[in-house]
């Protein structure tokens, strides 16, 4: 795929600049460049530049927040914030809203990250799927740990080997079941990001080579429709997921309209 | 008639698979690339077979979720969201064959 891919210049910039460096920290550990290779990869200085974009943003943002007369802008934010507070609640409870740095941390840097590479010079670094798989992992390891702490380690454990209610005999059966789709659950949410995203870019380049000009308009509208939607579907993935690892099954019973987890995989 | 139209398509399929290696034989092509040029020819088919069915697996909730919500208008948004979760959950399968298919075209890891 390396040929498709065409030099961006910050990238460059960013290798110029900090590409000896990393180079030079990275030699010792025997990791060797060839000459002209591009130390820091595409992906890892898109990621870096949303890191500077949102750092910015808040810092500007910071001071002009006000509880009386807000601006269009924060009621914007307060709108998204609320909107991942909402269904953090609905689905594990009042208590949801605990996890609302993680989970709204991974939402506003994948929704960023697929409508990046919708923009000229740039490149969606979910389009690489060591970025989705980085974001699949820290997932799938938050939700054991939250699932370790809210239940403490052996019942945690337990609810891998018997549903709750079910005799432990059928360990044998559930524990491999479960483990699977455990695992398979990294999987799924990396490749589903990574296929959707890579496919939509592939698909505006290959248009993009054919004709140049307002052919790949209609698929770049449909790059945002699909962005937005795999922002809010990991969002609402990790959601469930933590809610199956967090919820109590003794009380779960009788409590909400989403008592019953989800078999999400 | 339909019988007839799923015998007919099924023997062209067989008719095409049968021809297809004796021309690939003509060009005097090597074993690799015969193996990358079936490769490409699954690929295809694959996609084409996991974008029909998924399309139909997500036809089926599609019109479920579109006829209770004309029954039931004020359930809509528990059910918009149940239908997208599941949308996606379906549309993931045909992503996979998407990535394997992307794999058999660009990186090609019979060539070599």
């Amino acid at each position: 795929m390396e040929k498709l891919e065409h030099p961006l210049w910050i990238v460059q910039i960013v290798n110029a600049l900090l590409g000896p460096l990393v180079a030079a920290a990275l030699g010792p550990l025997g990791v060797e460049f060839a000459p002209g290779e591009d130390v820091i990869p595409n992906y890892l200085v898109m990621a870096g530049l949303i890191l500077v974009a949102v750092t910015v943003g808040c810092l500007l943002v910071r001071n002009r927040l006000r509880v009386e007369n807000p601006g269009k802008g924060q009621i914007l934010l307060e709108d998204g914030v609320s909107a991942i507070g909402g269904m953090l609640e609905e689905w594990i409870g009042p208590q949801g809203r605990r996890y609302l740095p993680l989970v709204g941390t991974i939402g506003v840097f994948i929704l960023m990250g697929n409508y990046m590479g919708l923009v000229p010079g740039l490149m969606a670094p979910t389009s690489s799927i060591n970025v989705t798989l980085g974001c699949a992992i820290t997932v799938w390891v938050y939700y054991h740990i939250q699932g370790v702490k809210e239940q403490g380690l052996w019942p945690y454990l337990k609810h891998f080997a018997a549903p709750p209610g079910a005799p432990i005999l059928i360990a044998p059966i559930m524990l491999p079941i479960e483990i699977i789709s455990h695992l398979s659950r990294v999987m799924s949410l990396s490749l589903r990001l990574f296929g959707n995203i890579f496919g939509e870019e592939l698909v505006i380049m290959i248009l993009f080579s054919i004709v140049p000009f307002l052919v790949p308009l209609p698929m770049m509208l449909l790059g945002l429709v699909t962005g937005g939607l795999q922002a809010f579907i990991f969002v609402l993935l990790t959601v469930i997921y933590l809610q199956g690892a967090v919820t109590h099954h003794e009380e779960a019973h009788g409590a909400g309209a989403h008592a019953e987890p989800v078999a999400a995989v | 008639m339909r019988k007839r139209t799923v015998l007919t398509s099924v023997l062209l399929m067989l008719a095409f698979v049968a021809v297809a290696p004796l021309h690939a034989q003509e060009a005097g092509a090597g074993g690799n690339s015969q193996m990358v040029m079936w490769s490409i020819i699954t690929a295809g088919f694959a996609l084409a077979f996991a974008a029909a069915f998924g399309a139909l697996g997500q036809a089926k909730g599609l019109a479920a979720a579109a006829e209770s919500i004309a029954r039931n208008p004020s359930a809509a948004g528990e059910i918009r969201g149940v239908l997208i979760l599941g949308l996606v959950l379906i549309e993931s399968l045909v992503i996979y064959v998407l990535l394997i298919s992307l794999i058999l075209f660009f990186i090609q890891p019979f060539a070599g």
